[in-house]
Formats: C-alpha cells, structure tokens, sequence
C-alpha cells in the first residue's frame, strides 16, 4: 500500500499519535451508547459509501458507476494529552461490512467486544475476528437492565475465551464503567507485549 | 417568477434526511483519491501558506479543509465536521497533497506498538477521566 509522503517542517504544530480502539459487538450489544459515553465530544458520526461493484473493476478517468450504500460508523475522541488521543470506533454491525473492519482494524491498539447475556453467539464474530487477527481485545459484558445475570465464568466457558482474555462487567452507559474497560484492555495490550515495565 | 424552491419548508426534507446531494457528486465521482493513504486516525496538516482560493476546480469544501487543518485533524474528525462520507474527504484530501497544500501525517502501523511509556499514559489518562 503506498503511504502518502509527510514532511516535517521546522516549527510545524506538533502532530499527536492516534491510538485507535475498536468497540466491537452483536447488533444492539450497546456500541454506540459505550462510545458516546466515553467520548470527549459529542457522538461523532461519520459515514464510508460503499460502493457496490468490486474494487477490482478500475477504469482510467476513475470515474465509476456503481449504486452506492453508505454504512455509518460511530467515533468518539479522548484526548490523554497535547500528544495523545484516542480514538474509539464502533465497529458496524452488519456481517455484509466486513470488510470495512479491516481498515478500522489495521493498527489499532485493541478491541472491546461487548457481549450481551441474552445473545451471547451475537459477538462470537467479533472474537473470531480479532483472534484471527491477532488484535488484542477484551469482552465487556454488557449489564441490561433485566438481563440475566450470569456468572463470569459460565459467560467465558460459553464464549470458549482464551484464559488470558480479560473478561469484565460493564454498564456501557456509564462513563466510569465503560474507561474501566478501557483501562482493562490497555493493560491486556502491555502485557501481551511481554515487556517488563521499566523500573524507576 | 415563483416556484417551490427546496428550501427549509420542506417537510420532507428534515437533518435527518442527509444530504441531498449524492456523495460522490462533491469528487466529479472520483471513488479514489489521486493518492493513497489516509488512514481513519492520520493526520492533515496544512502547509504553512496553503491558500485554496483561486485553485480551479476546487470545491468549496476544498477549502473548508484547508481552513479545519491548519491545526493537526484527524481524517474522521474532518468527514465528521464536514458531514461527509469519510471516502469522499479522502478524495478532496487527494487532491489538496496533490497540489501541495496539506501534508499527512500517517499513523504508525500495526507493526509499531507504543511503548510502555504511552501505554501507561493512557491508563492514567483514562483513570483522570
């Protein structure tokens, strides 16, 4: 893939570095409300138009006719500092946008698979993908209100996780609940790393 | 002359009924931006001097972009300010680095992972929240 040429200029504003979570899940699972809830800013949305030819069909005036559908995707921002964001990504839910994951996916530091109790095989996708992939993630059971409260260990024997994937409850709601989760899978990625954490 | 101009009155025609223009419409129905790259979180940086004004061809959402990056912007934080389909802000981005007026600053890849430093930072970031 070609990379688009950055020069640095002398006494240029300072570029942050983007680290990218996505927040991934069953339809319903609770994405967007666990991205809004985190956000800085309000719920950001933006949309990608899918085109619906192959993108192997190339002519060269690059103009194309093809019937178009557009897929929304959630975004939020927390900035940690002056040189430091991130970004959290709802993943879209439908199976036919894939493909859309894997941009989304390309370098991200982590994933959140949210998990509700009442469709549990609805993230079974989520953790294919992202255990195929070799993504980092952790899975935030989602608490509704009325939901059957299983316990944690039966949730990990069903969803067949790996021992060393963090599993949390989280009420994706609620801000606090929801950067505990973040904070979960932070740690996950630093510990995958393998790296002794410095001293001193 | 009077005739039923679109305008706020319609009632069919609500926020929530999303631009009325057809996306691609913006990019003469160019899909692919003249260059490749810009990655959801990279970031746009307009050159010092960069004036979109006069460019031919340019749209006025040319220049909006020029104005928005002339602090760092994230490629998302840009389609959602201006509305637009994130492959439609990829396109106008194209033809801006392909006229010099913006650099971008492209994340680092899947092969790069912060080190320990940055990673506690964001926890503790995230702990402040």
């Amino acid at each position: 893939m070609d990379s688009v040429r950055s020069d640095r200029q002398v006494a240029a504003p300072r570029v942050p570095l983007a680290l990218k979570i996505l927040i991934a899940g069953g339809f319903g699972a609770g994405k967007t409300t666990l991205v809004s809830a985190l956000s800085e800013v309000r719920p950001l949305q933006t949309e990608e138009v899918l085109t619906g030819a192959g993108v192997d069909t190339d002519d060269i005036s690059g103009v194309e006719q093809k019937s178009t559908t557009t897929v929304a995707m959630d975004f939020g921002r927390i900035t940690i500092n002056d040189d430091l964001q991130v970004y959290l990504f709802g993943t879209p839910g439908q199976d036919r946008f894939w493909f859309l994951w894997d941009e989304l996916a390309f370098g991200a530091l982590g994933a959140v698979v949210l998990a509700d109790t009442r469709r549990l095989a609805d993230c079974f996708p989520s953790i294919d993908y992202f255990e195929q992939r070799g993504v980092p993630f952790v899975v935030g059971v989602n608490c509704f209100d009325g939901a059957r409260r299983f316990g944690l260990e039966a949730v990990r024997d069903a969803l067949d996780l790996d021992p060393e994937v963090p599993l949390v409850l989280c009420d994706a709601r609620d801000r606090q609940s929801g950067k505990l989760v973040l904070i979960s899978l932070v740690e996950h990625v630093a510990r995958q790393r393998g790296e002794p954490v410095p001293v001193g | 002359m009077r005739a039923e101009s679109p305008g706020p009155q319609h009632e069919w025609l609500d926020g929530a009924a999303g631009p009325v223009v057809r996306p691609y419409t913006l990019t003469g129905g160019r899909v692919r931006p003249p260059v490749a790259g810009f990655d959801l979180v990279a970031f746009v940086l307009a050159r010092p001097a960069a004036d979109a004004t006069g460019q031919p061809g340019f749209q006025p959402e040319h220049r909006r972009l020029v104005e928005l990056a002339r602090r760092p912007a994230a490629v998302a934080d840009l389609a959602a300010d201006l509305n637009l389909a994130v492959g439609v802000v990829r396109v106008l981005l194209g033809d801006l680095v392909a006229r010099g007026l913006v650099a971008v600053h492209q994340p680092p890849t899947a092969a790069y992972l912060p080190d320990d430093n940055i990673l506690k930072a964001v926890v503790s970031g995230l702990r402040a929240l």
